[in-house]
């Protein structure tokens, strides 16, 4: 590979006709929508991940490991049996496990901004969220390859949604959408912060409690009331109650539309911010 | 009068303490090779940044082919382009990918991205390496596929910041040739280096700036002439000798003699501007005199001051101090 390279140094000549031909000044295309930008940035997400398939890692081995591990270790003790638990966690754990895997939106970002590429697409007269929305949609493939192990592998070990195909699917598709808006979050830190290390750092400091301290484990009623005050205002727990109720076939309206204006009110600040910030940087 | 490409007044980008650009005013004809010529941290990579908005000034005013960079920055930016410093682009993906991801994002359908993508990567010579993630790359290729992917929609202004910054001499040559192409076709580049020999090939003016200022501007040749005719260079037979010949030298040619590392090399700047046919008797003078004191000339050189010379006469220290400390 290394001789090729060098080859192809050796022998190249500009060449004055070639390149004359190339720097043509017809006709521009013109300006890509803001859906089609965002879709091409999308679409570099993908191809990041045919090249460096590696990093699929966190939302397959890692799911899995969640499910089996808080299946077995917990499910006897507090439901009595490993599968009424898992009826009752799995809705949760997806949410967890997706929730989890936003942060590395913020990492990407952060990865990116080191090099020059970023200052390339800032250069570009196109929609200016395009390369963030981009990022998101990359991301979203990635929510969406999570959710099915989870699922694939619930369903081997007795998950049984009364729900149905269609109550399964509405709920992967509110998880989704949700994480979306949430990632903004970690865009805004990806460009707020120094390193890729503090960005993990911040991202644990909130995912931590914003997951554990939720419904996604126990029922609330079985905690102290001071902390049933934070869970019950906790926004995953909305999530997760939403999600549960789509799957149980009985959609949970007020949950649902909690959700709904988390997401959008979530979008308007970190989006927001997060524009703020690509201009400013 | 000709268009002017960029007109900048009194630019000024403060980072915290330190004002990286402090009030600087930049003329750049359309049409030409601009260079802009500095020492690391001079200032010339935040004022291309500006330009290109990447960054927004602090102060001063901005102008690309007349349209403001804070206000119409979308105008600005579809009409430049920017190689920077560091490799702009994906180095996960492949040469090919890279440019159909660009070349989607500026408007062109998948199969007419793909062929301009072609049509480039024949051109920079790349071809064999369409499909190799641009990470395995040599310095060479990846500031080819760098300025490929800058002219993908021939820029009318391309920014090229330190383009040869680390590059081999056989790199750094074809990206000189590519710049005189890219300006025969009527793009204006406006270059930053710290190279003197860089400025000097390829621009048609120069800027100098030091400490976010620009302290002398001109052509090449302008900037020469400007701070004297040219150098004494003398080298002798006998280092032991070399004190007397200072002496003589500095009577007859009427300027200060610099001792050069070599134990027997001597420079000497002769002093007034412009006339260069003075400077060639004067010279002269010197060297027969240097022989009627009976001091062995080895190499006697009348030339051109170097722009190394030029710097270190604008900046009372040399261009490279940097390299040398590093």
């Amino acid at each position: 590979m290394s001789t090729t390279a060098t080859e192809t140094t050796t022998s190249y000549v500009p060449a004055p006709e070639t390149l004359a031909a190339v720097l043509t000044r017809g006709e521009r295309p013109p300006r890509p929508s803001a859906w089609s930008a965002s879709v091409t940035f999308g679409w570099r997400a993908m191809l990041k991940i045919k090249h460096v398939p590696e990093q699929l890692f966190d939302v397959t081995a890692f799911p899995i490991m969640m499910t089996l591990l808080f299946t077995y270790l917990f499910g006897g003790a507090l439901a009595g049996s490993t599968t009424n638990y898992l009826q009752y966690v799995l809705p949760g754990l997806m949410a967890q496990s997706i929730i989890m895997i936003t942060m590395y939106t913020g990492v990407a970002v952060n990865t990116d901004i080191e090099k020059g590429v970023f200052d390339r697409f800032r250069t570009l007269p196109i929609w200016r969220p395009a390369p963030m929305v981009g990022y998101l949609l990359g991301d979203m493939l990635r929510y969406t390859i999570a959710s099915l192990v989870m699922l694939t592998v619930g369903l081997i070990l007795g998950f049984r949604p009364s729900g149905g195909v269609v109550g399964v699917v509405l709920g992967i598709a509110v998880l989704i959408g949700y994480s979306f808006a949430f990632s903004w979050i970690w865009t805004m830190f990806g460009l707020l912060l120094r390193s890729e290390k503090s960005v993990m750092g911040v991202s644990m400091m909130v995912l931590f409690p914003l997951t554990f301290l939720s419904n996604i484990f126990v029922n609330p009623k079985t905690m102290p009331t001071w902390l049933q005050y934070f869970v019950n205002a906790n926004p995953v727990s909305h999530l997760v109650s939403a999600i549960r109720s789509l799957m149980a076939g009985k959609p949970d309206t007020g949950a649902l539309t909690l959700v709904l204006v988390a997401a959008l009110v979530l979008i308007a600040v970190f989006g927001t911010l997060t524009m703020r910030l690509y201009n400013r940087k | 009068m000709t268009e002017l490409a960029v007109e900048t007044s009194g630019l000024v980008k403060v980072f915290g303490e330190n004002r990286a650009v402090d009030g600087l005013d930049l003329r750049v004809p359309a049409g030409t090779v601009y260079g802009v010529l500095g020492p690391n941290g001079a200032g010339k990579t935040t004022a291309v940044r500006m330009l290109a908005t990447l960054l927004r000034p602090d102060g001063g005013e901005a102008r690309v082919f007349g349209r403001d960079v804070v206000k119409d920055a979308d105008e600005v930016r579809r009409r430049v382009s920017l190689t920077g410093q560091y490799a702009s682009v994906d180095e996960d993906l492949t040469g090919m990918e890279n440019l159909i991801l660009l070349a989607r994002l500026q408007g062109y359908k998948k199969p007419a991205a793909r062929d301009r993508g072609a049509q480039l990567l024949e051109a920079f010579g790349l071809t064999d390496a369409a499909d190799r993630q641009v990470k395995n790359y040599s310095g060479g290729m990846r500031r080819r596929i760098d300025i490929a992917a800058s002219i993908l929609n021939t820029p009318d202004l391309l920014f090229l910041d330190e383009p040869t910054t680390g590059l081999d001499p056989r790199s750094r040559n074809q990206v000189w040739d590519i710049v005189r192409i890219v300006v025969a076709q009527g793009t204006t580049v406006l270059l930053t280096t710290q190279y003197l020999d860089e400025a000097d090939r390829l621009a048609s003016r120069i800027a100098v700036i030091d400490h976010g200022r620009l302290i002398a501007e001109g052509t090449p040749g302008q900037l020469k002439a400007s701070i004297g005719a040219g150098s004494v260079h003398v080298r002798l037979r006998d280092a032991a000798q070399r004190e007397q010949a200072q002496r003589v030298l500095s009577r007859e040619l009427n300027a200060p003699v610099h001792l050069e590392a070599d134990p027997v090399a001597l420079t000497a700047r002769i002093a007034e501007a412009g006339d260069d046919q003075a400077a060639a008797e004067r010279a002269a003078r010197a060297l027969a005199e240097l022989a009627a004191d009976g001091i062995t000339v080895d190499d006697f050189a009348l030339g051109q001051p170097s722009l190394d010379e030029v710097f270190l006469a604008l900046t009372d220290r040399p261009a490279t101090i940097e390299e040398n400390a590093a």
